[in-house]
C-alpha cells in the first residue's frame, strides 16, 4: 500500500499544475457552491414574500364551537395530532398487550419478593461480616473496613430494609439488562447492520429524560416496582450492549482466524474464543450497568418502587435536607461497595489476559 | 494422473478486493497493471492468475515483500479469504466449490495453519491451546490431551503444558503454534511467516528445528516468508511473488543462478554476497559472523 501511495503522490501534483486539474478541483466543489446559491435564493424569496420573523406553520385546522355564551376556537396542531396518535398507540398496546405486561409484572414481583424475603431472613451481622470478608478476599483492608462501616451505617440509620429493597430491585433490573444486553451486544459485534440500527436507539435510551418513559411504564405495568424496573432497564442496558460489542470487536483478528482455520463453527468461535477474550471488557460493561441501575432508584421511587429512593423522595417532599442527605449517602455507599466488588472480580480476569 | 501426483494444485487463482472485482476481467482492464487498475476501478488486486503445484512431502516456499499477496495466498488456501476466480485442489478435490460443512471437515482434518503472531488463545494454557483443534472436533479429553502431549514433546516443550502463552518467549509461543497444528495430524501445513517476529538467533534455530521435524514427518508445507535466505534454507521449491503475481518458480539453485528478472536478481544479489562471505571465511568464524549480524 505504501508503495502505491508514493507512486500516487507525484501524479496528483502533476494534475494540479495542468489546466484540466484546476477544472477538476472546481468540479469537486460544485455541490458546495450550488448549495450556497440555493440558500441565497431561498433567503431572498422568503424575505420578499413573508418578511422577517417568519414562523413555522404548525396549525393544521381551526374550528369554532359554541361553549355556553362564548365560542371557543379549537386548534388542531401537528404536534397535538402526533402526540394523540402516540397516545392511542400506547393505549392500544396497554389493552392488547395486557396479558404480556401482566405476566412480566407478576414474574418481576415474584422474583423481587423472594430476593427481599431471603435477604431479610438472614440476620444482619451475617451479611455485614460476609460482605466484609468478600471485600477482603477481592480487595484490601481498606475495602473491608469501608464495607463493614458502610453496612453498619445503613443499619443504624434505620435504612437496612429499604437498602435490601433497593438491592433486590437492582438485582432484578441488572439480571434483565444482562439477559437483553449480552445477546444484543454479541449481535452488534457480528453484524454491522445490527450495530448501525442499535447505536442511535442506545443513544436515545441514554439521553431521553427518564420521566418521558416513566409514564408509559406506569400505563403498561401499573404503579409499583415493575414500572420502576422497566425504567431502570431502559436506562441501564446500553453500557452492557456497547461494551460487549466493543469487547468482541477488539479480539485479535488473528486469533479468530486461527480458530476458524482449525475448523471452529461460528458458535465455537464465539464461545471458546471471542467471549472469553472479551470478558474483561464485558465485565466493565456489567459494572457500568449496575451503577447506572443504582442511579435510577430515586427516579424509580416516584412510581412507588420503594427502596432507598423512597427515603430521599420523602425527605425532599418534607423539606428535610438532613434526612435527604443521610439517605443519599446510603445510596452512594451501596454504589461504592457494588462497584469495588464487581470491579475487583472483573480486573482479576483482566490481569491474567493482558499480562505479557 | 498428473493431478494425483500433486497434493495441492492451484490453477489461475485471482483475488480482487473491492466492489468492481468483476470489471477487472473485462478485456479493457485485464492487461493493465495493478496500480492502473487500482486508480481506475478502485479495486485492489491481491492475487493475479497464480498457478502452482505442491507434491506430497514437499516444502513449497512463497516469497515476496509485504503487499506482494503472499499472505492473501496463504489465506485463500484455507479459505479464510475466498478467491475471486480459479481453482484450488487438494488431492484432486476442488475446495472452492465445497459446502460450509465440507469446508469445516477439510479444515479440521486435512490442513492446519501456523500464524505470524502465533494466534494463541491467551486464556488457555499450552496444553489446552495445543488440544484446541481436537477439542472442537468433539474428541474426548483423554484422547485429545494424549495427542496434544505428543505434539508438545515433538516441538520440545515438554514440561510447559500448564504455562500460559504470556509467560513464554516469542520462540516458545511459536512452538506452541506449531504443536497445535501438528496435534490434528494434518496432511498439509500452511505457515504464514511463522518466524518473522523472532530475533535472528532464535529464528535460525527454529528453521533448523523445522527442517529436522520435516525430515521426520514429511508433511506437505506451504511456507510464506519475506526472507530469501529462509526460503533457500527451507524450500524444496520457491515461488517469488510481486504485485500478486508469481514472477519466478523453481528450486532454490535455479532462483539464485538464473533469476528471471531484475526484481528477483535484486533479491538474489543479497544472498550471493552472503554466500561469498561464507565461502571466503572458515567455518567457525562464519557462524560467529552470522550470529553477530
Amino acid at each position: 500500500m505504501a508503495a502505491t501511495d508514493i507512486e500516487g503522490a507525484p501524479r496528483s501534483a502533476d494534475h494540479a499544475l495542468s489546466g484540466s486539474g484546476l477544472l477538476q478541483r472546481m468540479q469537486s466543489r460544485l455541490p458546495l457552491l450550488a448549495g450556497l446559491a440555493a440558500m441565497l435564493v431561498v433567503l431572498v424569496v422568503s424575505l420578499l414574500v413573508w418578511g422577517p420573523g417568519m414562523g413555522f406553520p404548525t396549525t393544521l385546522s381551526e374550528s369554532e364551537t359554541p361553549a355556553g355564551e362564548r365560542t371557543v376556537t379549537l386548534e388542531s396542531t401537528i404536534r397535538g395530532e402526533t402526540g394523540d396518535a402516540i397516545d392511542r398507540a400506547v393505549d392500544w398496546l396497554t389493552t392488547e398487550g395486557d396479558w404480556l405486561f401482566d405476566g412480566i409484572s407478576d414474574a418481576i414481583a415474584y422474583a423481587l419478593v423472594n430476593i427481599e424475603d431471603a435477604l431479610k431472613w438472614v440476620p444482619w451481622p451475617v451479611i455485614v461480616v460476609g460482605l466484609a470478608l468478600l471485600a477482603f478476599a477481592v480487595g484490601r483492608w481498606t475495602l473491608m473496613g469501608f464495607t463493614a462501616l458502610a453496612l453498619l451505617y445503613l443499619g443504624f440509620m434505620d435504612l437496612w430494609e429499604n437498602a435490601i429493597d433497593t438491592i433486590a430491585l437492582i438485582t432484578v433490573a441488572v439480571a434483565i439488562s444482562l439477559a437483553i444486553g449480552l445477546p444484543l451486544g454479541v449481535l452488534g459485534a457480528r453484524s454491522s447492520i445490527a450495530d448501525n440500527v442499535m447505536r442511535p436507539i442506545l443513544d436515545a435510551m441514554q439521553t431521553m429524560p427518564s420521566f418521558v418513559y416513566l409514564l408509559p411504564g406506569i400505563l403498561f405495568f401499573g404503579l409499583g416496582k415493575p414500572a420502576g424496573i422497566f425504567a431502570t432497564v431502559i436506562y441501564a442496558v446500553p453500557p452492557v450492549i456497547r461494551l460487549t460489542n466493543l469487547g468482541i470487536r477488539q479480539v485479535d483478528p488473528e486469533v479468530v482466524e486461527a480458530a476458524l482455520a482449525f475448523g471452529s463453527s461460528p458458535w465455537q468461535v464465539l464461545r471458546k474464543v471471542q467471549i472469553p477474550m472479551a470478558l474483561p471488557t464485558i465485565m466493565a460493561g456489567i459494572n457500568q450497568t449496575t451503577l447506572m441501575a443504582l442511579a435510577m432508584v430515586t427516579i424509580a421511587s416516584m412510581v412507588a418502587a420503594g427502596g432507598l429512593g423512597d427515603n430521599v423522595l420523602r425527605a425532599l417532599q418534607k423539606n428535610q435536607s438532613g434526612n435527604g442527605l443521610i439517605a443519599g449517602l446510603a445510596i452512594v455507599f451501596l454504589a461504592i461497595i457494588i462497584d469495588r466488588l464487581t470491579q475487583s472480580i472483573g480486573s482479576g480476569e483482566k490481569g491474567r489476559m493482558s499480562a505479557g | 494422473m498428473v493431478q494425483n501426483e500433486q497434493q495441492i494444485q492451484v490453477e489461475g487463482l485471482w483475488k480482487i478486493f473491492g466492489d468492481n472485482a468483476a470489471l477487472v476481467f473485462e478485456p479493457e482492464y485485464i492487461n493493465k497493471t495493478r496500480s492502473e487498475i487500482q486508480d481506475e476501478l478502485g479495486a485492489v488486486i491481491g492475487l493475479r492468475d497464480v498457478s502452482f503445484g505442491v507434491k506430497p512431502g514437499e516444502t513449497f516456499v512463497v516469497m515476496g515483500l509485504s503487499g506482494s499477496g503472499k499472505s492473501t495466498l496463504a489465506r485463500c488456501l484455507i479459505r479464510l479469504i475466498d478467491a475471486t476466480r480459479g481453482a484450488i485442489r487438494f488431492d484432486g478435490e476442488d475446495i472452492l466449490g465445497c459446502s460450509e460443512k465440507e469446508l469445516t471437515e477439510f479444515r479440521r482434518k486435512q490442513i492446519a495453519m501456523v500464524f505470524q503472531h502465533y494466534g494463541l488463545l491467551p486464556h488457555r494454557c499450552v496444553l489446552d491451546n495445543v488440544a484446541y483443534g481436537l477439542e472442537i472436533q468433539g474428541i474426548g479429553e483423554g484422547e485429545r490431551y494424549g495427542a496434544a502431549r505428543e505434539a508438545i514433546e515433538t516441538v520440545g516443550l515438554d514440561g510447559w503444558e500448564d504455562y500460559f502463552p504470556h509467560e513464554m518467549s516469542g520462540g516458545m509461543q511459536q512452538r506452541v503454534g506449531i504443536a497445535r497444528a501438528l496435534a490434528v495430524d494434518p496432511d498439509v501445513l500452511i505457515m504464514d511467516e511463522p518466524f518473522s517476529g523472532l530475533d535472528p538467533l532464535i529464528r535460525r534455530k527454529m528453521q533448523d528445528e523445522l527442517k529436522a521435524l520435516q525430515d521426520q514427518l514429511h508433511k506437505t508445507i506451504v511456507f510464506i516468508t519475506h526472507d530469501l535466505n529462509e526460503a533457500i534454507k527451507l524450500g524444496d521449491r520457491i515461488a517469488i511473488m510481486r504485485d500478486g503475481e508469481i514472477v519466478q518458480e523453481g528450486p532454490p539453485e535455479e532462483i539464485v543462478t538464473r533469476p528471471a528478472d531484475e526484481y528477483v536478481a535484486d533479491f538474489v544479489q543479497d544472498v550471493s554476497s552472503v554466500a561469498e562471505l561464507r565461502a571466503g571465511a572458515t567455518e567457525p568464524s562464519a557462524v560467529g559472523g552470522g550470529g553477530g549480524g
